[in-house]
C-alpha cells in the first residue's frame, strides 16, 4: 500500500506546474487548461486523504468538485468563443481593453 | 506492482504536464492534458477509488477535452502561437514556483505524520451513492441547479442575436 505521502507531493507538483502554466502561457485556452490542471491536483490530495483518513466524504467532495468543473468548463469557452468573435484572437498581449 | 504503478502514471501525468508548457500547439496541448487525466484516472484507482476514477475518465478525459478540442477547432487559428516577447515573465514564474512549492510542502507536512489506516475502506459505489443521497443531498440538488445554470448561460453568452 503507497503511503498518501506520495500522492501529496505528486498533488503539489502538479499544483505548481499547473500554476507555472497559468503564468508562462499566452493563449486563453491553454491557461484555462492550466486552470484545469490545478484543479485535478486538489482532486488528488483529496482522494489522498479521504484514504488515510478512512471516511468517503472526500469522494463525495472530488464528485461535487468534478461536476462544478464541468460547469465552469462550459461557461468558460463560451466567454473564449465570445472574445473570439470580438475581437478574433485570443492572446492575451492583443486582449488589453483595460490597460490605460 | 503499486510502486511501480504509481511511478509509472505519476511520471506520465508529470511529462504530459510539462509537454503541454513547453508544446506551443493547442491541439497537441489538449491531447497531452487528456494524457495526464487518464493516469490520474489510474491513480484514483490505485487509492482504490473505483468510482470517482471512471468519472474522471468519463467526465474530465472525455467530456471536458472534447469541448475543449471543439472549441479549438472552432477557433482555428491558422498561425501558431508566436515566441513569448516577454522573458521576464518565465523567470517571474519560476520565482513563484519555487515559493509556492516551499509554501505548499510546508503545508502538507502534517500530513506525512497521518497514520496509515489498515481497516479497507468500503468505497464501491453503493456506499458512495449512500452518502451522496443521505449526507450530501442537498449539495446534490444544489449542483443540479447549477449546471441548469451552467447550461443556460453558456447557451446565452454564445447565441448570435438575432436581426430583427
Amino acid at each position: 500500500m503507497i503511503p498518501a505521502n506520495y500522492f501529496m507531493i505528486l498533488s503539489v507538483i502538479l499544483f505548481v506546474l499547473g500554476a507555472v502554466a497559468f503564468f508562462i502561457k499566452r493563449d486563453l485556452i491553454t491557461m484555462f487548461m492550466a486552470v484545469e490542471v490545478m484543479l485535478n491536483a486538489a482532486n488528488l490530495a483529496f482522494i489522498a486523504l479521504t484514504r488515510s483518513a478512512n471516511s468517503l466524504d472526500g469522494q463525495v467532495i472530488v464528485f461535487f468538485i468534478i461536476t462544478v468543473a464541468a460547469a465552469e468548463a462550459a461557461v468558460g469557452l463560451a466567454i473564449i468563443l465570445l472574445i473570439f468573435r470580438q475581437k478574433k484572437t485570443i492572446k492575451t498581449e492583443d486582449i488589453q481593453l483595460m490597460k490605460g | 506492482m503499486g510502486y511501480f504503478l504509481f511511478f509509472l502514471l505519476a511520471a506520465l501525468c508529470v511529462g504530459s504536464v510539462l509537454g503541454m508548457i513547453i508544446s506551443k500547439n493547442q491541439a497537441y496541448n489538449a491531447l497531452f492534458l487528456i494524457v495526464a487525466f487518464a493516469s490520474l484516472g489510474g491513480l484514483f484507482g490505485l487509492l482504490e477509488a473505483p468510482f470517482i476514477a471512471v468519472v474522471q475518465i468519463i467526465i474530465y478525459a472525455g467530456a471536458i477535452m472534447v469541448l475543449f478540442i471543439f472549441v479549438i477547432m472552432m477557433i482555428n487559428i491558422r498561425t501558431g502561437i508566436p515566441p513569448e516577447k516577454k522573458k521576464w515573465t518565465l523567470y517571474l514564474s519560476i520565482g513563484l514556483a519555487v515559493v509556492l512549492i516551499i509554501e505548499l510542502i510546508v503545508a502538507i507536512k502534517a500530513a506525512f505524520t497521518l497514520p496509515v489506516s489498515t481497516e479497507t475502506l468500503e468505497a464501491g459505489p453503493v456506499s458512495l451513492g449512500r452518502l451522496l443521497f443521505t449526507k450530501y443531498l442537498y449539495p446534490f440538488e444544489i449542483t443540479s441547479i447549477l449546471i441548469i445554470a451552467a447550461l443556460v448561460g453558456a447557451i446565452v453568452l454564445v447565441k448570435k442575436k438575432e436581426k430583427v
